[in-house]
């Protein structure tokens, strides 16, 4: 049955193969429904541009925080009336602080990187001539872009951008008079996130039923690269969770516009009582880490997809435990909607409900450890070829595990009590999630940018300068914080000189503010790597790393659909590295790998992963 | 010197990338064959090496920042439950950098071992039950333990209860300050709730003045506490979200508007007593010498704005050792600055201070 349903669309995806028709540069380069340039407009919008303005916007208030009250030229030149005289405004820095958080998990991380790669590596992976629905594609990405010009657009309002924190928690976010920010800024906000929602719902669905239906003869489920796994099972939870996002974002907009009171009661502001009652910011709480927590494992999960399928092409090894792989991803993304209380342990919700939530919490450390496991032993006995792709990747299992192990502290309601939304809970989420799903979104670039940019390579050279400096700033910022929470120290403060215990904590922001800067630095190495390697980027060889998978079967050259000829079939997983006969010689003699078009041989086993 | 220090960071960068293009251009040179862009032997070799110099790197800045940052820790929790908060902490470390320290090296030692080297053959290995099944049940067991016993302190510690005659207090919140209620001679908190609020009478807690507990209640900007007595707090706000952290006792709830959130905890340790802790005396040593260093600079720019009759800063106070109470939930604009002195003290002492206070009923007879 299905393979005769594969057979169909084989051929029906050949025969419409046939006629080309003329396009123009619109469709071509704006409207395009083609996967390709989809993930290059969503690389080029969603990591170059919101990139930039997310990282910018955190040197600035690391700037802050280690100088503070210190005037600078450039906060007056960039934020002009918020910064008097240089010195940057108390509610600019919370609004800096929000947007980073914003733009950087939303933007960056959840439609930069799944964006991206999603819709380069699916139909090419799977074998398909393009998306399920090219139309809802191309759509999916112009409300993305919608969502990010409001954002931006946000940023420019006579109050203030919203200032409120990234998790918006009512009723700071609801009260035009509780801060400037939670006017025109935070309605705004709330409007992009809306849109943002229906485009990554969009998107979501679109790669699922491509997942599901488009796969070429031969692609079971169980051959699969990690890869795809990794983006369908993240797309399934966002399908799940967004929703509510949505639901809590729109409570909120009728608390702040029409008089409701889901989440207000009780408020006495600026010397009168609302009229609010009934309601609670804890219900906001949970609709808003309802789809928080699972928003993590959306933006980790396709980064350890990639760093599965980058890892084992460059140790020239199978990756190791791939059931166990797929199982962990699952599992993840099962117990992912099940943990989002540990973020509430101290909101003044049911303390019983904390010891589920530390159940649950702690449980999800077990697929976490055996897939940082597996990666280790993928590298055991291999033969590694340290391309930057490689480097990015043994890059984020090293801060995958520095930032999952402090995950022990924080997801224990008992020890949560003291580091909550102190420095701590900054480092541990921003090694564990955040610089750990750069490197993989950077891990891809590398590896995939002769895919991108039809057969362009990086400089390697300039990729290795990028992740080393990263990679030592990474740490420099983020470990001494460990201690700065330990110490007690709250996050979102514009200025820790109101507390005389925190005083002498000066010379270590100091330091990690210069290793915050050096870090930025680097980044625009890779993006003048990028945008030169795009232009003038030596072409490399058709499959330049070797790799098993499908897509460097495809053609070079961007066609429409593809494959100029009909859709390869495949025959095995994607993970016959080093495979060798009774003999000890190579399947391929002379050739370390197997690609998975090739049949299997007379005398192969195809071992059952 | 900001100044200076930005330009040079600029100048820096500026370089950096001059130095970037040059390498960019130099292996351009060589990029006749199509894989100059592949990592080659020499490549591998090199950052085989650096992945080995990465892992030490690891290590030195786990050793610096324990050397330097440890003395920043707070003091030893001066409360009864933070004893074992403490020693459940310094567990999970244990576990934690016994972890780390095991896989960082063998990812990066691994990384330095194989590095790539033409002919080198790496091993088909793709899959190990047993191995697979180790490292599924040591993490099970050890989290076990940490579950059971995190949830057995948590549901003790919150647990609050009113046995052993407990001290009832109230944490009120509003941007951006705190105050703190007794419940008097009765110990019972009076009735309130922010539509009873009367700024123009005093009454800014909205107490309910029909309420006979409230009569007694004593409302006070600065928090006492007797060592030894069990305190109940009882938390409330009244404009937006915030949260009661008082680090040195392990303790911290959310204040919510419109719900009343409760955290219990026994102070053990008087002010007094932790200012003579040897760790609590070399902090204030520290910053009371960072202080005076400031206090040189502030003196100095006084004396230039002195010069051209502009106000002058204020010079700092030396500090003494003081338990407190912050916010730790973002809440607007002083966020940063709003906060409350706890003084743990004797029984005697605390008697004493409470009978130099008024009530809420001598306030508002005062008042009309």
């Amino acid at each position: 049955m299905s393979a005769t349903a594969h057979a169909q669309v084989d051929d029906h995806a050949h025969d419409d193969h046939g006629h080309h028709h003329k396009e123009t540069f619109v469709t071509k380069y704006i409207f395009s429904q083609d996967h390709k340039m989809i993930a290059k407009q969503y690389l080029i919008t969603g990591v170059l541009v919101m990139g930039f303005i997310g990282i910018a916007m955190s040197l600035f208030f690391r700037m802050q925080i280690a100088w503070p009250g210190e005037s600078f030229p450039i906060f007056e030149a960039i934020l002009g009336k918020w910064a008097p005289d240089g010195v940057m405004d108390a509610d600019m820095y919370l609004a800096l602080v929000t947007m980073h958080g914003t733009i950087m998990v939303f933007f960056v991380l959840t439609a930069g990187l799944s964006g991206t790669f999603s819709n380069l590596l699916i139909p090419l992976q799977i074998g398909a001539r393009d998306m399920a629905s090219g139309f809802l594609n191309m759509l999916s990405f112009w409300m993305f872009f919608v969502s990010c010009v409001v954002m931006v657009i946000s940023l420019f309002v006579e109050a203030g951008p919203a200032a409120a924190g990234w998790t918006i928690y009512p009723p700071l976010s609801a009260l035009p008079m509780a801060q400037p920010g939670s006017g025109m800024g935070m309605t705004l906000w709330l409007v992009s996130m809306a849109i943002f929602i229906a485009s990554s719902l969009l998107g979501s669905l679109n790669y699922i039923v491509t997942v599901i239906n488009l796969r070429t003869k031969g692609m079971s489920m169980t051959r699969l690269p990690l890869t795809i796994w990794a983006f369908f099972i993240t797309a399934i939870i966002g399908v799940i969770s967004f929703p509510v996002l949505l639901s809590a974002a729109l409570l909120l907009i009728m608390d702040r516009s029409f008089g409701t009171s889901f989440f207000l009661s009780d408020i006495f502001i600026q010397g009168e009582v609302l009229h609010y009652q009934g309601g609670s910011p804890v219900l906001y709480e949970h609709l808003f880490w309802f789809l928080g927590h699972p928003e993590v494992y959306i933006v980790l999960l396709p980064a350890l997809g990639i760093t599965s399928e980058v890892m084992s092409t460059n140790a020239r090894k199978p990756i190791f435990g791939y059931r166990a792989m797929v199982a962990s991803i699952m599992a993840i993304a099962f117990l992912s909607t099940i943990v989002w209380g540990h973020h509430m342990f101290i909101s003044g919700m049911n303390p019983f409900l904390g010891s589920v939530f530390t159940f649950t919490t702690l449980l999800i450390a077990i697929p976490s450890a055996v897939k940082a496991f597996n990666y280790i032993t993928t590298l055991w006995k291999g033969n590694l070829q340290l391309n930057p792709a490689m480097l990015f990747s043994i890059g984020l299992v090293s801060t995958f595990i520095t930032g999952g192990l402090t995950g022990i502290i924080l997801g224990d309601s008992t020890l949560d009590i003291n580091v909550h939304d102190t420095y701590f809970v900054v480092a541990h989420f921003h090694l564990v999630m955040g610089i750990s799903a750069l490197y993989g979104l950077f891990a891809g670039v590398y590896h995939w940018f002769p895919k991108l940019f039809e057969g362009r390579m990086m400089n390697k050279n300039l990729g290795y300068v990028h992740f080393w400096v990263t990679a030592v700033c990474a740490y420099g910022v983020f470990f001494p914080m460990h201690f700065v929470g330990m110490a007690g120290l709250p996050r979102r403060y514009y200025e820790n000189t109101a507390f005389p215990m925190f005083d002498e904590f000066t010379d270590i922001q100091v330091l990690m503010t210069t290793f915050a800067l050096i870090a930025g630095a680097a980044q625009l190495l890779f993006v003048y790597n990028f945008v030169r390697s795009m232009f003038y980027g030596k072409k490399g060889p058709k499959n330049p790393w070797n790799s098993n998978t499908l897509e460097w079967t495809a053609e070079v050259k961007h066609i429409h659909g593809n494959w100029d000829g009909p859709i390869p079939h495949v025959h095995r997983w994607a993970y016959d590295y080093s495979k060798v006969d009774e003999n000890g010689e190579y399947i391929i003699p002379g050739q370390d790998f197997v690609p998975q078009t090739v049949p299997l041989q007379e005398d192969e086993e195809e071992l059952q992963h | 010197m900001t100044v200076v220090l930005t330009l040079a960071v600029l100048a820096l960068v500026a370089i950096a990338i001059w130095q970037m293009t040059k390498i960019f251009e130099l292996s351009q040179l060589k990029a006749d064959q199509s894989r100059a862009q592949i990592a080659n032997d020499n490549d591998n070799k090199n950052n085989g090496y650096l992945l080995f110099a990465f892992m030490v790197f690891t290590y030195l800045i786990t050793i610096f920042s324990f050397w330097k940052y440890s003395k920043f820790l707070l003091p030893d929790a001066s409360s009864a439950h933070g004893e074992e908060y403490d020693y459940l902490m310094l567990v999970s470390f244990v576990i934690i950098f016994i972890v780390q320290f095991i896989t960082q090296f063998l990812l990066h030692y691994f990384g330095y071992k194989y590095r790539g080297r033409e002919g080198q053959k790496a091993l088909f290995y793709a899959d190990n039950d047993r191995l697979e099944f180790i490292w599924t049940i040591i993490p099970v067991i050890v989290l076990a333990g940490l579950i059971l016993w995190g949830l057995y302190t948590w549901t003790n510690i919150m647990d609050v209860n009113d046995e052993d005659d407990p001290l009832i207090v109230e944490l009120y919140a509003q941007q951006f300050n705190w105050t703190a209620r007794y419940g008097g001679a009765d110990n019972v908190l009076g009735g309130a709730n922010v539509r009873m609020i009367d700024i123009d009478r005093a009454n800014v807690l909205g107490l309910d003045e029909s309420d006979s507990y409230a009569a007694d209640d004593v409302i006070v900007k600065e928090l006492h506490l007797p060592v030894g007595r069990k305190v109940n707090f009882k938390m409330r706000s009244q404009d937006v979200l915030h949260s009661a952290y008082m680090p040195h006792f392990r303790a911290q709830m959310n204040c919510v508007p419109g719900m009343t959130t409760e955290f219990s905890f026994t102070p053990i340790t008087t002010t007094a007593e932790i200012r003579q802790n040897s760790e609590v005396v070399d902090k204030v040593k520290r910053t009371n010498k960072i202080r005076a260093e400031k206090n040189v600079k502030i003196t100095e720019e006084n004396r230039i704005l002195e010069a051209h009759g502009e106000p002058t800063k204020e010079l700092l106070d030396s500090w003494e050792y003081d338990y407190i109470l912050l916010c730790n939930k973002i809440c607007g604009k002083s966020h940063y600055n709003m906060q409350m002195k706890i003084i743990v003290e004797t029984q005697e002492e605390y008697e004493a201070w409470m009978k130099t206070q008024q009530t809420f009923g001598q306030t508002m007879a005062s008042v009309q």
